[in-house]
């Protein structure tokens, strides 16, 4: 009897394997007869194919212009001539030929830009069909000199990772802080972040609506948000609920993140051409983000970490910002901006779920804590600090 | 398609870009300077003719230029080519002694290229546009046997002096895909004309490409008082072969159907006579029979440089209309004859194009290649 055993497994298993290789043989012969009947015919009617282009790059120096362009057709498209201000300019194309569907190519014109000034290409294509960009101010684009990484290091510095320090450097105030003052704090920190939530989203749907088609922009945003909110929850919960250095880390990566995916659009603004006015803005904006140091320090009150914690947590949250801006000026598309805000979003989001559950936790009251005046004082101070500080850097 | 028209400065991530270029202000206005440089603004021709060898020339009107060249071959026909073809038909005598000529015109799809690398669905007369230039006598019969090829209706309506059953409009001489039609009518009065597609809807019509120019030399016997300036208008006389005669038909192409052009040209190929200059022989005068077709604007010019010219306009007179001007500019269907000579000028390239400097730089600009006599 015990011998049988095995065998009646193995047949079960060889019966599955029929189930499972059934369907997938179905599939095949639908694909093989699609294929070859081709009744897909019926629907040709001598229309030209759909052609899509999306501009990604633009770049000003002393060569010209050069723009990336991803061609996202339902067939090759070929780009046969390009407008500069309703001129006719030459241009070559790297690489040459017809672009196929997704992929990218440089279009490179001997083109006397005017330093400040808007210009408008447009690019036909061999069916006539024509895709226009316009640039509002072109500005030379940072090369990728060593001065212009420390000029960028520096606004990533003043904008990152000084804020995070001087919020961080309210540590030894906080500490005398009673356990009311401890859950305005932690509050604090949920409205800063769901602010920046928000802000993170929005600009992460606006890139999103500036990418290729083939890469459905906001359907990205929406399922990189989710899925590192869902791997950084995993992560954390791993061994309980974070609380302490570990809760401050897991805040300092979501506003590292965010950083990171601010670093990259403001780089590949500034390599796009597009540039506002005023150091102040930048000034504003590193004011704007002193909030995020204090609420990294929230959780560890109590805990009396050592001063490389502290230099360790401002460096995961400004850090990031520094490293953006060279990404973004060097290389970035809209796309990975939009992906880096989206995971930066998800990551904000886990954080705000666990900052919540250790506010609980810290409370005897449980949920009903959220319903506390210093709470929802937190809550709105939080969120209307930034908001109001956010209105210094825009115009 | 145009959704990426827009660079949002009110993000405030740009705006942080204001703090990093002013900081680095000293570093980019070296690099600005050297992108502002004006290059070399002298010498259209020579750059054009360079620009085909070329393909990063320096940044200045040489550059602004379509890229690569279009294939006359697989079009069918040239605009070089196109400037002295003159279709003269076939030539017979009636009873009552008068010459008989006859036009074989057909209509025809065609797909053609307009531009380098951009094609174009074109409906067209004798598989080409502009479709043939038409010349005859003034007097003489004039007998157009019309083929419809192509998918729409279509008719030939001819600016001239003619019956109301002979004017290709609706309900006269329509002619619907599969038949044919004959136009007869006198060939009255002369002058530099044009003929083109009067089926609805007109716009369309004529922008896919139905038009032609259409011209008829005054005979010299009706007109003694200038028979000389008659007889050297008159094709095949001694005194005209004296003359270099073009015709050119000002046209224009809206390839994205949103009612602008987005390339302009002479016989149909944008920018043409930049990159093939047209050979004028210094010591003969040039005449050229200048037909606006153009459709979306509604006015073109034509302006020569470094010279002046006599202008008669819809060529219906011996005496020009127009003394000693450099631009002349045409309504639509608008035309006429420009006349001047280079004898006094210094051989070299000298630039036409219109005075719509947009019209110029999509294509509608070229060069007369002056030298002391053909090789």
């Amino acid at each position: 009897m015990n011998e049988m055993l095995p065998r009646a497994a193995i047949r079960a298993a060889r019966t599955n394997l029929v189930w499972l290789a059934l369907p997938l043989l179905a599939f095949g012969v639908a694909v093989a007869w699609i294929l070859s009947t081709d009744p897909l015919s019926g629907f040709r009617n001598g229309a030209p194919p759909v052609e899509n282009l999306t501009f990604e790059r633009t770049v000003f120096d002393e060569g010209g212009l050069r723009l990336l362009v991803r061609a996202g057709g339902s067939e090759p498209m070929t780009v046969a001539q390009v407008q500069v201000d309703d001129a006719y300019w030459q241009f070559t194309q790297d690489p040459p030929g017809p672009i196929a569907r997704g992929r990218a190519a440089w279009l490179k014109l001997p083109f006397p830009w005017m330093l400040g000034e808007a210009h408008a290409v447009k690019v036909v294509t061999s069916t006539g069909a024509t895709f226009a960009h316009d640039i509002a101010v072109a500005v030379p684009t940072p090369q990728a000199t060593t001065g212009q990484m420390r000029l960028q290091a520096m606004v990533g510095i003043i904008v990152g990772i000084v804020p995070v320090a001087v919020g961080l450097m309210f540590y030894p105030v906080l500490r005398d802080v009673g356990r009311e003052g401890m859950a305005f704090l932690l509050s604090l920190t949920i409205g800063l972040l769901g602010f920046l939530l928000v802000d993170a989203g929005a600009e992460a749907l606006e890139l999103a609506s500036e990418t290729a088609a083939i890469f459905q922009g906001p359907v990205m945003v929406v399922l990189a948000a989710l899925s590192s909110f869902l791997l950084l929850m995993a992560i954390g919960r791993r061994s309980g609920a974070p609380a302490g250095v570990a809760l401050s880390t897991y805040i300092a990566l979501g506003i590292g993140l965010h950083n990171l995916g601010e670093g990259l659009a403001i780089g590949a603004a500034f390599a796009a051409g597009s540039a506002g006015l005023g150091t102040f803005l930048v000034l504003g904006f590193a004011l704007h983000n002193v909030t995020e140091g204090i609420g990294i320090a929230a959780p560890i009150l109590k805990k009396r970490p050592s001063l490389w914690t502290f230099v360790g947590l401002t460096l995961l949250a400004g850090g990031p910002a520094v490293i953006g801006m060279w990404l973004g000026s060097l290389a970035a598309s809209a796309q990975w901006s939009a992906l880096a805000l989206a995971v930066g979003a998800g990551a904000i989001l886990q954080v705000i779920v666990e900052v919540g559950a250790y506010l609980r936790r810290q409370s005897e009251r449980g949920r009903d804590v959220f319903l506390t005046p210093p709470v929802l004082a937190g809550l709105a101070a939080g969120a209307a600090f930034m908001y109001v500080t956010a209105a210094l850097v825009k115009i | 398609m145009e959704k990426q028209t827009r660079q949002d400065l009110l993000r405030r991530r740009s705006l942080l870009m204001g703090g990093l270029a002013a900081a680095g202000g000293t570093a980019i206005c070296t690099s600005v300077a050297m992108g502002q440089q004006p290059a070399n603004h002298a010498g259209h021709g020579a750059q054009a003719i360079a620009d085909a060898a070329d393909p990063m020339p320096s940044m200045g009107h040489g550059a602004m230029m379509t890229v690569g060249d279009v294939d006359s071959a697989a079009n069918g026909f040239d605009p070089t080519d196109m400037l002295t073809d003159w279709d003269t038909g076939t030539v017979s005598t009636l009873p009552d002694g008068r010459t008989l000529r006859t036009f074989e015109m057909t209509a025809e799809d065609r797909e053609i290229e307009i531009a380098p690398g951009i094609k174009f669905p074109a409906w067209t007369y004798n598989g080409r546009v502009p479709g043939p230039a038409l010349r005859a006598k003034e007097g003489e019969r004039l007998r157009i046997v019309f083929r419809n090829y192509a998918s729409h209706p279509h008719s030939i309506h001819f600016h001239g002096i003619h019956a109301a059953r002979m004017d290709g409009v609706p309900g006269a001489g329509m002619v619907d895909p599969g038949d044919e039609f004959i136009y007869e009518f006198d060939a009255k009065p002369f002058g530099c004309h044009l003929y083109h597609c009067h089926a609805m809807p007109l716009r369309r019509h004529i922008h896919k490409g139905m038009y032609g120019a259409f011209v008829i030399d005054p005979d010299p016997e009706r007109h003694p008082e200038h028979a000389d300036v008659a007889r050297s208008r008159l094709l095949g006389t001694p005194e005209n072969t004296g003359w270099q005669e073009l015709v050119m038909v000002m046209n224009a192409f809206d390839t994205n159907f949103d009612a602008e052009n987005e390339f302009y040209a002479v016989n149909t190929v944008a920018h043409a006579f930049m990159k093939r200059p047209i050979r004028i022989v210094k010591g003969k005068p040039v005449r050229i029979y200048l037909i606006n077709v153009i459709e979306f604007d509604p006015i073109n010019s034509f302006h020569l440089h470094a010279n002046f010219f006599d202008y008669y306009d819809q060529g219906t007179t011996l005496t020009p209309t127009l003394k000693t001007v450099d631009l002349i500019t045409q309504c639509q269907a608008q035309r006429g004859i420009l006349e001047f000579t280079f004898a006094e000028h210094e051989p070299g390239l000298y630039m036409f194009h219109p005075h719509q400097t947009e019209f110029t730089e999509l294509g509608w600009v070229g060069m007369f290649d002056v030298v002391e006599a053909l090789a």
